[in-house]
């Protein structure tokens, strides 16, 4: 026993201070976690207070309603109608998307399930820098190529005019933006799913078409559905290329073919020259409550329901 | 005793050409007798899975994998044919290893095979749901709730819904990849008996680790050993008689070397522990 009680205590005259020491850092782990995750909140908090607080300004004067139906933008006059700008980001979300999201299905399941070998690592290898590509980089091909392009070819081919500038353009070069950041997190959902679930499926008879259509989709169904409404908020969103493609006209558009504005290109195009006066300042602010508000909702959205479908499906 | 053979394989090697180069099976020839049960046997890593998806060239899901020797069901190759590949695969089911039901309700889990290969009304479809539900002992337990998600049954009776999907496509064999070996000891033993009862009805090549799965269930036992055949029998004359040296150790040495495990950590603790503190002195 001699040998043990003399192991005993100079454990025990070593232990506490160790173990003191590596409780206190336990526990500060934990305060100096929570206050990292408690500064993003309160983060997020300040941004939303700061928009609401000067936003009060805007809307003590004019109806909030108003503004949202009214056409009329003209901050010179005191005029505040938000319609064209919300119509605008209406029409380049919906064209973009409808544009983006086939493709980038279609793309997701050849790289996730057709592609093999090299051929799969060069095509998502590309897809990659493509979505890492600076938007503004975009914005300025869209100016030499997609402009020219809408202007002289694709407008009269759909027997209208168009300077170029316009939300077709816009839409047409925020859809390359986001379809490969779609593709890519389609892939990723893909590729999670369980190779029994393909086998369970082949194993009955069913062709690799049939096994993607009525059981891989579905089952990645939850992650696609995330990847097209965060393509959806980038859209939304999307701040240099309408500011750069849009042509900046605050006039209900008549056809996708004509300039307009999105409600982020309204703000970048105006704060400049306008935030001088404080009423424009604003309205501007309330534009960018508005849009944060709409992204945020669909985020929310976005969760509730990818929650449910996973819930019910389990993958 | 001689069977029909239903499935056999002839000189079948398949290899992995991964990053490294595995042989998994080494020129495999063994036959299946029709409407009995097989129970491929060996220790992990051996071939087993692979000889199992073989049968119905479901390993060629996987992108490196080579393949020579060739399957026959009854007369006809598997490999070298003009038969569609889903049509050998209709004839030849596939149970996965993890309970695994497709993403959509019970019934449409049991339907989706004849849906697939059949223009069914949907009485016909309700019937072949229950008949297959009945087979595999799970309609008493879900008759009541056909369309909710197949994914909300427990996972043993998520793989006897398995069962009942591969059978409503109507397979000359059955292969099943140790579809006990997920479950608790209770559902195991109702997918057991479920097994059991199928036997006779169809040729059934089931991958198992447990020797006493394969005592209880087996009518023929094929043993692999590192991608080769050791030893095919008769489940009886392979567990009381085998015949291959290896074989008998393996029959014997498997159970004893669990206890032998098992017994050697409980023991092996205090001792290790003694030995740290005369070493820390």
């Amino acid at each position: 026993m001699d040998p043990t009680t003399d192991h005993g205590s100079n454990a025990e005259t070593t232990r506490p201070d160790r173990l003191g020491r590596r409780l206190v850092i336990e526990r500060l782990s934990s305060y100096w976690l929570i206050g990292a995750g408690l500064f993003a909140v309160a983060l997020f908090g300040l941004i939303v207070l700061t928009l609401v607080q000067q936003s009060i300004p805007i809307v003590s004067e004019h109806s909030l309603l108003e503004m949202l139906t009214s056409a009329n933008w003209d901050p010179a006059q005191e005029e505040f109608g938000f319609l064209p700008a919300i119509l605008g980001t209406i029409y380049v979300t919906v064209l973009s998307m409808a544009m983006g999201t086939p493709i980038a299905i279609l793309a997701a399941i050849y790289i996730a399930e057709y592609a093999e070998g090299r051929m799969k690592v060069i095509v998502s290898s590309f897809i990659d820098v493509l979505a890492a590509i600076p938007s503004v980089i975009f914005g300025l091909v869209g100016l030499v190529v997609v402009v020219p392009f809408v202007g002289d070819y694709l407008a009269p081919a759909f027997g209208t005019h168009s300077i170029g500038l316009g939300i077709v353009t816009v839409s047409l070069v925020m859809a390359i933006i986001v379809t490969p950041f779609m593709i890519s997190l389609s892939v990723e959902s893909l590729e999670a799913l369980p190779d029994e679930l393909r086998e369970a499926s082949l194993g009955v008879g069913a062709t690799k078409w049939e096994t993607i259509r009525s059981v891989l989709l579905r089952a990645a169904g939850p992650g696609i559905f995330s990847a097209i409404l965060l393509g959806f908020g980038r859209v939304f969103g999307a701040t240099i290329v309408p500011a750069m493609l849009i042509g900046g006209q605050t006039a209900v558009p008549g056809s996708p073919f004509d300039a307009g504005e999105t409600l982020p290109s309204l703000i970048v195009n105006d704060f400049g020259e306008l935030m001088s006066i404080p009423i424009t300042q604003s309205a501007l602010i309330l534009v960018g409550l508005l849009l944060l508000v709409i992204v945020w909702l669909f985020n929310f959205g976005a969760m509730l329901v990818r929650r449910r479908l996973q819930r019910r499906w389990q993958y | 005793m001689t069977h029909d053979i239903a499935l056999r394989t002839e000189d079948l090697e398949v290899t992995y050409t991964g990053n490294r180069e595995v042989t998994a099976l080494n020129g495999v020839s063994v036959d299946f007798a029709a409407n009995k049960l097989t129970a491929i046997i060996g220790p992990s890593g051996c071939g087993k899975s692979t000889l199992l998806k073989s049968l119905n060239r479901l390993h060629e899901i996987q992108p490196n994998a080579e393949i020579s020797g060739d399957v026959y069901l009854g007369d006809e190759s598997v490999y070298d044919t003009d038969e569609p590949l889903p049509e050998i695969r209709r004839r030849v089911g596939y149970v996965p290893q993890k309970p695994t039901p497709l993403p959509v309700s019970i019934y449409n889990n049991v339907a989706y095979g004849p849906k697939i290969h059949g223009d069914h009304s949907k009485a016909e479809l309700d019937d072949i749901v229950e008949t297959q539900l009945r087979k595999v002992n799970l309609w008493e337990e879900v008759n009541d709730r056909l369309d909710a998600p197949g994914a909300e049954l427990s996972t043993g009776q998520i793989q006897r819904l398995c069962l009942a999907r591969s059978l409503a496509a109507e397979p000359e064999v059955l292969l099943c990849d140790e579809v006990t070996s997920a479950l608790d000891p209770i559902s195991a033993e109702q997918v057991e008996e479920t097994l059991a009862d199928l036997k006779s009805e169809y040729t059934i090549v089931m991958v198992t680790h447990s020797m006493e799965q394969a005592k209880r269930l087996a009518d023929d036992v094929v043993f692999l050993y590192l991608g080769d055949l050791v030893e095919r029998n008769d489940a009886r004359s392979f567990f009381e008689n085998p015949q291959n040296e290896r074989t008998r150790e393996f029959v014997k040495g498997h159970t004893a070397v669990e206890y032998d495990d098992a017994d050697g950590a409980d023991e092996s603790e205090p001792e290790s522990t003694t030995a740290q503190t005369v070493s820390a002195e």
